[in-house]
């Protein structure tokens, strides 16, 4: 059974790679290249694949989940400027691509021995866009 | 592999009308859909596309290649029209939201290559909302090779 928690966050980014020169930027991500940054309420859904427990009737309880996503995710990135205060987009551009692959490192191992398996991460930068990672074998 | 969906609109009109029935048929069968006039939607359709993650732009898809694809084969010759009367493969096929989807994929398909050379991003699958209530998925796993 798949079971999925949504939660919220708000940041700025820059889509800039810091190895390449101001004019080679522009050209590839154009307005998203502003030095300055812009900003997203990013929205981020987990999703747990696993079996409800015979006793609690629970994948996992839903307070745990959203604790677990909100120290290891939400209080990192939630009105932080990624490229600046939040490593590796010092040195990896924050696309939600690479987002969903941060989230999937920061939280797949604290589901290792739950009884529980992360199945996938879905980051939204805007209600139009999406990315879905499933981890590095899908 | 990362998959990426972007969502698109495009509002359009359309008959459900089976040419292949009669127009008694057509009525019990498609009630107000067969309406002689027509009616319309606000389409939605959510492109997916799967790839690797580019290490310098970070990216698996460039979004920009993406949208001209989208705007040159789907929203541009379907936005403000009759499916009906303005859309070649709706001469010959109902343009319920199956079909439609089955059109959209397909063009998608064709032109892919030209907007994508290289090895990735793969085109997954389309997904099209005649309705917030109706809903037609097609792509790689429904497609008979």
């Amino acid at each position: 059974m798949l079971i999925t928690k949504r939660v919220e966050f708000s940041a700025s980014h820059a889509c800039r790679n810091p190895r390449l020169s101001d004019r080679e930027n522009e050209e590839l991500f154009g307005a998203a290249a502003n030095p300055h940054g812009h900003g997203h309420n990013y929205v981020l859904e987990v999703t747990l694949e696993g079996e409800p427990d015979p006793v609690t009737g629970m994948v996992l309880d839903l307070k745990k989940l959203k604790e677990l996503v909100q120290d290891e995710v939400v209080e990192k990135y939630d009105h932080r400027f990624l490229n600046f205060e939040v490593p590796p987009f010092d040195r990896v551009v924050p696309t939600p691509e690479n987002i969903a692959i941060d989230v999937w490192r920061r939280l797949q191992p604290r589901f290792a021995g739950n009884g529980v398996r992360l199945h996938g991460v879905r980051v939204y930068e805007t209600s139009d866009l999406y990315v879905d990672y499933f981890g590095e074998s899908a | 592999m990362i998959r990426v969906t972007q969502k698109f609109r495009f509002s359009a009109s359309h008959r459900l009308h089976a040419k292949g029935l009669s127009e008694d048929a057509n009525r019990e069968l498609y009630g107000k859909c067969n309406n002689p006039y027509g009616h319309g939607h606000n389409y939605e359709i959510e492109v997916t596309a799967r790839g690797p993650v580019d290490e310098t732009t970070g990216r698996a898809v460039d979004l920009r290649a993406l949208e001209r694809l989208v705007t040159e084969q789907v929203v541009g010759p379907l936005d403000q029209k009759s499916l009906n009367a303005d859309v070649a493969e709706f001469q010959s096929t109902v343009p319920t939201t199956e079909n439609l989807a089955v059109e959209i994929y397909q063009r998608l398909t064709q032109a892919w290559r030209s907007a994508f050379p290289g090895e990735w991003p793969v085109l997954e699958k389309v997904r099209i909302a005649e309705t917030p209530r109706n809903i037609f998925e097609i792509g790689e796993a429904h497609v008979q090779k």
